[in-house]
C-alpha cells in the first residue's frame, strides 16, 4: 500500500500535460504529475511513484537507496507488476496484445 | 544477525545500535509507536527490534489502512456489486480483506464484477470504456493516496463523466494519532512519524504531539538505518527532556508538505464528523468525504449504502494488537484460525499489518515483560 516506486522522467506527454513516461528499470509507463506541478519538473529527474502518481522528486542516489529497499523488502516484484499494470496513459482504448488477461 | 550482511552499511549501523545503547537508562522502559505500515514491514524484515535494548520496544500502531479499515465499511461497499450494471474497483491490498460475506476477491469468484486496479485513474479509464456500466473505485489509505483519488475526482468533474463514483474510506493519520494519546490505556514516550504520508503533509500537523502532550516525534525514511537514527533521535529529545517534531526523511519529506496535493484534497473533500476505525472505534473529524461539489462521483450519495456495522469475530484482537496492548502472537487465533493465508482479522492480510509481518519473518526476541 505505501508502496513508491523510484523512475526517472523520459519526456512529457505532449497531448496531455498531465501525464509523463517514467522509465523504472527498462519498464516504461505514463503517470500522473500534476502533484508535482510546483516543481520545476524536467527529464531525467528522478520521482518516488505511488499508485500512478509522481508524489515526490528525488535524487539519484535516493532512487537508486529505494530501488534496493524495495528488493530487500521483497517488493521489487510487486512493485514493477504495479508499474506494468498502469493503464490510463495508453489511452481509452488501447487494444489487449494477446495472451494478456482482462484484469 | 541474519540479514545485517544486506544492509548498506553494516558499520553505520552498528555505530547507530552502538548510540542507542548509551543513550538508553537501564533502569527505565521506553515504549515507542510507529504509525506506518511500512515501517512496521521494514522493522520486522530487519529484525530491527534485535539491534535495540531489552527495555526499548516498539509498538507497531495504525499505520495499515486495510487492517483499520471496518469490516463493514468493506460490506457496504461490496454491497454496490447487487447492481448489475455496477463495476466494483479497489487496490489489490483490498481484495483479500474480509468481508461478513466474503472478500472482494471471493465475491468475484462468486460470479461479482470485481476488478483489481492499481491506480484510482485505471479506474476512470474503465468508465469511459464502458459507457452503459457504473464503475465505482472503493478508495483507501492515508494522506499519501488520498491525492491521488483527489486528483482523480478533478478529472471526472472536468471531463464529466457520468458513470464513475468514489466509495471513499480514506483515513488521516494525525486524529489517529490524537486518539492514541488520549486513550487512558495506552503509555508512550514517543513517536515515529509516517514517511510517505508526511511527503504529503509535511511535519507540522505534529505540532500537538510535542507541544500538547510532551512527547518527541521524529519523521523516518524506510531504511534500516533511517528508522536506527530515528531512535537516536527520540531517545536523544528523551534524554535531554525535549520533546520536538524533527525530520529524519528530509531528503524526501519537506517540512511544509507537497502544496498541489493539500489543495486537490481541499478542492475535492471534506471532513467526516467522525469515522469508525478498527480497533480505535469512533474517531471525530479522522477521515474524508466528498464534497458538495463532486457530489454527482460520491458513491455513498448515488447509491443506497447500508450502514452496516459488524462487530470484529470475539476471539480476534485486532483492536487490542493494533493498540499494541497486545503482541500480535498473544492473540489466541494468532497463527492457528488465522494466517495470512486465511485471515480473520485485517492485521493479517496487508504485509504491512503487524500479524502478516510478524507470522511471516517471525520473531527471535520474546515481548519485554
Amino acid at each position: 500500500m505505501c508502496l513508491a516506486i523510484p523512475g526517472r522522467i523520459v519526456e512529457f506527454d505532449e497531448a496531455d500535460q498531465h501525464l509523463a513516461l517514467v522509465d523504472v528499470s527498462g519498464v516504461r509507463r505514463k503517470v500522473n504529475v500534476d502533484l508535482l506541478q510546483d516543481e520545476p519538473l524536467e527529464r531525467g529527474d528522478w520521482v518516488l511513484i505511488h499508485v500512478g502518481f509522481a508524489m515526490s522528486r528525488i535524487s539519484e542516489d535516493h532512487a537508486r537507496e529505494q530501488l534496493r529497499l524495495l528488493a530487500m523488502l521483497g517488493e521489487d516484484r510487486q512493485a514493477m507488476q504495479e508499474l506494468e499494470g498502469y493503464e490510463f496513459g495508453e489511452g481509452p482504448h488501447r487494444p489487449r496484445p494477446p495472451g494478456e488477461e482482462a484484469p | 544477525m541474519k540479514y545485517v550482511d544486506e544492509f548498506r552499511d553494516p558499520r553505520l549501523i552498528a555505530q547507530a545500535a552502538d548510540e542507542i545503547r548509551r543513550l538508553v537508562d537501564p533502569g527505565r522502559r521506553y515504549r515507542i509507536m510507529e504509525v506506518c505500515g511500512g515501517h512496521t514491514h521494514a522493522i520486522y524484515r530487519f529484525a530491527l527490534e534485535d539491534l535495540l535494548p531489552r527495555n526499548v520496544e516498539l509498538i507497531h500502531g495504525p499505520g495499515c489502512p486495510v487492517c483499520v479499515l471496518p469490516m463493514g465499511r468493506v460490506d457496504d461497499g461490496l454491497s454496490l456489486t447487487g447492481d448489475p450494471s455496477v463495476i466494483f474497483t479497489t487496490f489489490g491490498d483490498v481484495m483479500r480483506v474480509p468481508g461478513r460475506h466474503g472478500s472482494p476477491l471471493e465475491r468475484q469468484a462468486g460470479g461479482a464484477d470485481v476488478r483489481m486496479v492499481y491506480s484510482p485513474l485505471d479506474a476512470l479509464r474503465l468508465a469511459r470504456q464502458n459507457p452503459d456500466r457504473h464503475v465505482v473505485f472503493f478508495a483507501i489509505g492515508f494522506e499519501t493516496t488520498a491525492p491521488s483519488t483527489a486528483v482523480t475526482l478533478r478529472a471526472a468533474r472536468q471531463v464529466d463523466i457520468p458513470n464513475f463514483s468514489i466509495f471513499c474510506n480514506h483515513v488521516m493519520i494525525v486524529p489517529a494519532i490524537r486518539a492514541i494519546l488520549d486513550s487512558p490505556d495506552m503509555r508512550l514516550d514517543a513517536f515515529i512519524g509516517p514517511g510517505h504520508v508526511s511527503t504529503v503533509i509535511g511535519c507540522r500537523p505534529y505540532g500537538f504531539v510535542a507541544r500538547e502532550y510532551g512527547k518527541p516525534i521524529v519523521v523516518s525514511g524506510f531504511e534500516p538505518l533511517d528508522l536506527l537514527q530515528s531512535i537516536v533521535m527520540i531517545l536523544r529529545q528523551l534524554r535531554e527532556g525535549r520533546a520536538e517534531v524533527e525530520n529524519q526523511y528530509a531528503r524526501v519529506v519537506p517540512w511544509d508538505g507537497n502544496g498541489p496535493a493539500l489543495r486537490a484534497l481541499a478542492e475535492t473533500f471534506d471532513l467526516r464528523p467522525f469515522f469508525e476505525w478498527r480497533g480505535l472505534g469512533f474517531i471525530s473529524q479522522s477521515a474524508l468525504q466528498v464534497n458538495e461539489a463532486h457530489a454527482r462521483w460520491d458513491a455513498e450519495r448515488r447509491f443506497p449504502v447500508p450502514g452496516i456495522r459488524v462487530t470484529d469475530p470475539k476471539a480476534a484482537q485486532c483492536g487490542e494488537v493494533l493498540k499494541g496492548v497486545l503482541k500480535p502472537e498473544q492473540c489466541k487465533l494468532f497463527g492457528k484460525e488465522c494466517t495470512p493465508e486465511r485471515p480473520v482479522g485485517a492485521l493479517m492480510v496487508s504485509s504491512e499489518g503487524a500479524c502478516a509481518a510478524h507470522y511471516n519473518y517471525g520473531r527471535r526476541r520474546t515481548a519485554v515483560a
